[in-house]
């Protein structure tokens, strides 16, 4: 988790993401932010992320995307 | 079929009488009627392009499922099906005479048979429904386009008569009604004169901001009767309009103005071209040489690309492909210079600088439409620094024109600036029975009486029924 | 209740705003009252005539009245088609059985609603005609009939019902006579003739157009059948007649088809062209367009010369005998004198 707060928060220095942030309204996420998110938790994480995993219920916190990369993982 | 003839209110009062009458369950079939007639009495003979769209996508979608299920891969029958539709389309904008609604089914068509591809929605086993999904009158005409998560449910789904829902789709309507009737189909004929006119300068500047609201009442009034009308049915179209004109950004306008084709485009080109192999590939060597600049080409290979696909849908000319990348190149240098500007957010004078600003590029970007040469198009912009600013034609507008013009913008305007604040008009009039009745019969005095329809005026279709 | 209220509040002004903005035809084009003026004039008619322009100009009833005793009304209007003609003929038949009907076979050169030329004067035109008419199958059948690409595309026959539809936009031209004539109308024409004083003498014949068609269409004769018959059916005889008039062209190929066509079905057919000199008409004096169109004093001796026709060869009574008509008919001729001298005064000045 501390790995994806600290991917965000190079996104959005202004913002103070916390587990629970509400990604697309708080943390102001546009779909440019998502694209370069996703290309750094493949980085970080080694998971990658298609095309039609990019829906706003994997991305409403931290938390659920979390969730999609342990997902992604295991698959 | 124009949303402004007297028959096709005709024909949808008389839709919806029969809609509600009729038991739950066989409703949909009351609109699939409906749809099959409307597109029959308009296109006629030519009703072989949505037949094809219809049946690829019905057979493609089940293949392709069928495959899953089978663990093989389906990849041949999506190509097909994509390949298939979208040269139809291109082939149909190649042409002047587009058939009616193919911008907008096949786009849904195409959505519907990624979808299943992807496994995120079944394959449609009834043809009756996917039938409607794609002809569903209303949005025929100028959209929405809707995804099939967000319309085949509610489409085929029993709808019980509610008398608030169906109130509140017929005021939507009427208030599609007078954007439509009152304000854009008034200025056309002034942004025709202008558009021709060339001199330049003051005429151009002029045409920007009057094109502008034209496309606005057209294309939000157009929206505004759709959605009325399906609130009417108790279906639930997605929004397409965010208050669009008081966005602080071209990328925040784009997110705000045509949402419905916006979201399509990040759904089924932006992100799929972003998260693709060989763009990451790309990204990732490009990172090693270039550094932070680098991170950011898949983004940029992505929008650009986008972009590229929403200008040809627009059309296949030149000045449909300048404008897609004119918007593009805004968005992206916006995107650029946004960390700069971080430090005035929120601030009231830079927000108000901001809307205004945005709203003045959207409109000299938006008037790229009306030259086909975009040679012409620069040469206006250029005049904007040199003049002439007193050559303006006569636009054949009268005074009274003007103030009912200006009286509409203040409405509209005051409008938007309530649904912002406080929400749904709508929803606030509700209660107050007798005030609501008689704002409404002024608004239909206003439609009936200040409209510019019927005999004697040119039939100004909408503007989006050409894409 | 109180919604109830509101709704039929709602529904007054609508009907008060549509009485406002429907044109009231009082100053140049007058024509637009022809048509709705018989329905106080019904019954009691012995000849009807039906047709365009070339009735309602060059015909006067009340000559009619004078010399030969014969009561009778025009039921004219702008431009009127074959196919109009018909309906209004249907029409007027359900209100009253004339001896003999008079239609005047120059619209016969129409065959469709686009050939009648300028679309949106034909649209003018259809207003002028079936707007005056009251609410019947006829209307409807006429309406119909006679709607232009444009109507039909903005709604059609539903604008006839709703004419605010139509004039929606006139509030920009409304005048004080719009808000007089709200109810209740001037009456324009005496027994469907509309008057007119002025004198234009003819000084050069207008060139005629060269014949494109030689033959008349298929579709004026289906209506004109259709008139044959309904006269048939009601006992009616039918008359044609070509009006008075050096332009536009009569031609003569025309003229032989309308000819052959009513020796076949024993119809009478009067054309009056070869008969103006006989008739006494004086291009100098009885005009008041340059010869498109009879004045006053033209028209009194076209109705004159007619009348004997209707006396001799259709066997029309004299009337002159019956006290009760005769009162209703000096009325009438007093109206129409006391016009022609107004009018004739206001020319003068």
């Amino acid at each position: 988790m501390d790995t994806l707060l600290k991917i965000l928060w190079e996104l959005h220095p202004d913002i103070n993401f916390t587990e629970d942030t509400r990604l697309l309204e708080e943390g102001g996420l546009d779909s440019f932010d998502i694209v370069t998110l996703v290309s750094e938790i493949e980085d970080a994480f080694g998971a990658v992320i298609r095309a039609q995993d990019l829906i706003p219920e994997n991305f409403q916190t931290p938390k659920t995307l979390l969730a999609l990369i342990r997902r992604l993982r295991e698959d | 079929m124009i949303l402004q003839s007297p028959w096709f209110i005709l024909f949808a009062a008389g839709l919806l009488v029969v809609y509600y009458l009729v038991p739950g369950k066989h409703q949909w079939k009351v609109l699939l009627a409906g749809s099959v007639c409307a597109y029959f009495q308009v296109e006629g003979a030519r009703v072989g392009f949505l037949l094809t769209t219809f049946l690829t996508t019905l057979v493609c979608g089940r293949k392709i499922e069928q495959a899953r299920e089978r663990g093989e891969r389906a990849g041949g029958w999506l190509a097909a099906c994509l390949g298939l539709n979208l040269a139809l389309l291109l082939g149909c904008k190649g042409s002047l005479l587009l058939p009616l609604g193919i911008s907008y089914y096949t786009l849904q068509a195409l959505g519907y048979v990624i979808d299943v591809y992807r496994g995120t929605e079944k394959a449609e086993k009834d043809p009756g429904k996917l039938a409607l999904f794609l002809c569903y009158f209303p949005q025929l005409i100028q959209g929405p386009v809707s995804r099939a998560s967000q319309l085949r449910a509610p489409l085929t789904e029993p709808h019980a008569y509610d008398g608030k829902q169906v109130s509140f789709g017929l005021q939507r309507m009427l208030w599609g009604y007078f954007k439509k009737l009152v304000i854009a189909d008034r200025v056309a004929p002034a942004v025709e004169i202008l558009t021709r006119d060339q001199a330049g300068g003051g005429s151009f500047a002029l045409l920007a901001v009057l094109y502008a609201l034209r496309i606005y009442g057209d294309f939000t009034g157009g929206i505004d009767i759709v959605l009325g009308l399906s609130q009417a049915f108790g279906i639930g179209l997605p929004e397409n309009f965010r208050q669009p004109f008081f966005s602080g950004s071209v990328a925040e306008y784009w997110r705000r103005w045509h949402m419905s084709l916006g979201a399509w485009m990040r759904e089924y080109v932006f992100f799929p071209v972003s998260v693709s192999k060989p763009v990451r590939r790309l990204g990732k060597a490009a990172r090693r040489r270039l550094g932070a600049f680098g991170k950011r080409l898949p983004v940029y290979i992505a929008t650009i690309l986008t972009w590229l696909a929403t200008g040809l849908w627009h059309g296949l000319t030149l000045n449909f492909l300048l404008w897609g990348m004119l918007n593009c190149l805004l968005i992206l240098i916006g995107e650029e210079l946004a960390p700069l500007f971080r430090g005035l957010k929120g601030k009231r004078w830079y927000t108000g600088c901001s809307i205004l600003g945005t709203w003045l590029i959207m409109d000299l970007i938006r008037v790229c439409d009306l030259f086909p040469d975009p040679r012409d198009y620069f040469r206006g912009l250029k005049s904007l620094l040199t003049g002439p600013w007193g050559q303006i034609p006569d636009l054949g507008l009268s005074s009274l024109d003007w103030g009912i013009l200006a009286l509409g913008c203040v409405v509209m305007t005051g409008v938007s600036l309530v649904q912002s604040r406080w929400g749904s008009v709508r929803e606030l009039l509700w209660k107050r029975e007798t005030l609501r009745f008689w704002i409404l019969f002024a608004l239909l005095l206003a439609v009936l009486l200040l409209g510019c329809y019927g005999v004697g005026y040119e039939a100004s279709n909408f503007i989006y029924n050409q894409f | 209740m109180k919604k109830l209220r509101a709704f039929f509040c709602a529904v007054v002004i609508l009907g008060l705003l549509q009485a406002l903005l429907v044109p009231k035809y009082t100053g140049n084009v007058r024509e637009g009252n022809l048509i709705r003026e018989y329905y106080d004039n019904a019954g009691g008619n012995d000849v009807i005539f039906i047709g365009d322009c070339e009735v309602y100009e060059n015909f006067s009833p009340i000559t009619l009245w004078q010399e030969y005793g014969i009561p009778s009304y025009i039921r004219g209007s702008p431009q009127q088609t074959v196919w109009q003609s018909y309906y209004l003929l249907e029409e007027t038949l359900r209100y009253e059985t004339p001896k003999v009907v008079v239609f005047n076979v120059f619209a016969l050169k129409y065959d469709t609603v686009e050939s009648t030329g300028d679309q949106s004067r034909r649209e003018a035109y259809n207003r002028i005609t079936l707007d005056g008419m009251r609410w019947s199958g006829s209307k409807w059948g006429a309406i119909q009939a006679s709607l232009t690409q444009e109507e039909r595309q903005w709604g059609g026959a539903l604008t006839y019902v709703f004419p605010i539809l139509r004039y929606h936009d006139r509030w920009s031209e409304l005048t004080w006579k719009d808000v007089r004539y709200l109810f209740k109308r001037e009456t324009v024409s005496d027994c469907g003739y509309l008057m007119q004083t002025g004198v234009e003498p003819m000084t050069d014949p207008f060139p005629s157009p060269p014949l494109t068609k030689r033959t008349l269409g298929d579709n004026s004769w289906r209506y004109l059948d259709k008139m044959v018959q309904l006269c048939r059916d009601k006992g009616v005889q039918l008359v044609l007649v070509k009006s008075p008039g050096l332009y536009p062209a009569w031609w003569p190929e025309w003229d032989q088809q309308v000819a052959d066509y009513a020796r076949e079905r024993e119809l009478l057919y009067i054309n009056m062209i070869p008969a103006q000199e006989e008739i006494g008409i004086d291009w100098s004096t009885d005009t008041y367009d340059a010869g498109l169109h009879l004045n006053v004093s033209g028209a009194e001796k076209a109705a004159s010369w007619f009348g004997r026709i209707l006396r001799d060869q259709c066997g029309l009574p004299d009337r002159r005998s019956d006290p009760q008509v005769c009162a209703r008919w000096e009325e009438k001729t007093a109206r129409y004198e006391a016009r022609k001298g107004l009018l004739l005064e206001q020319g003068d000045s």
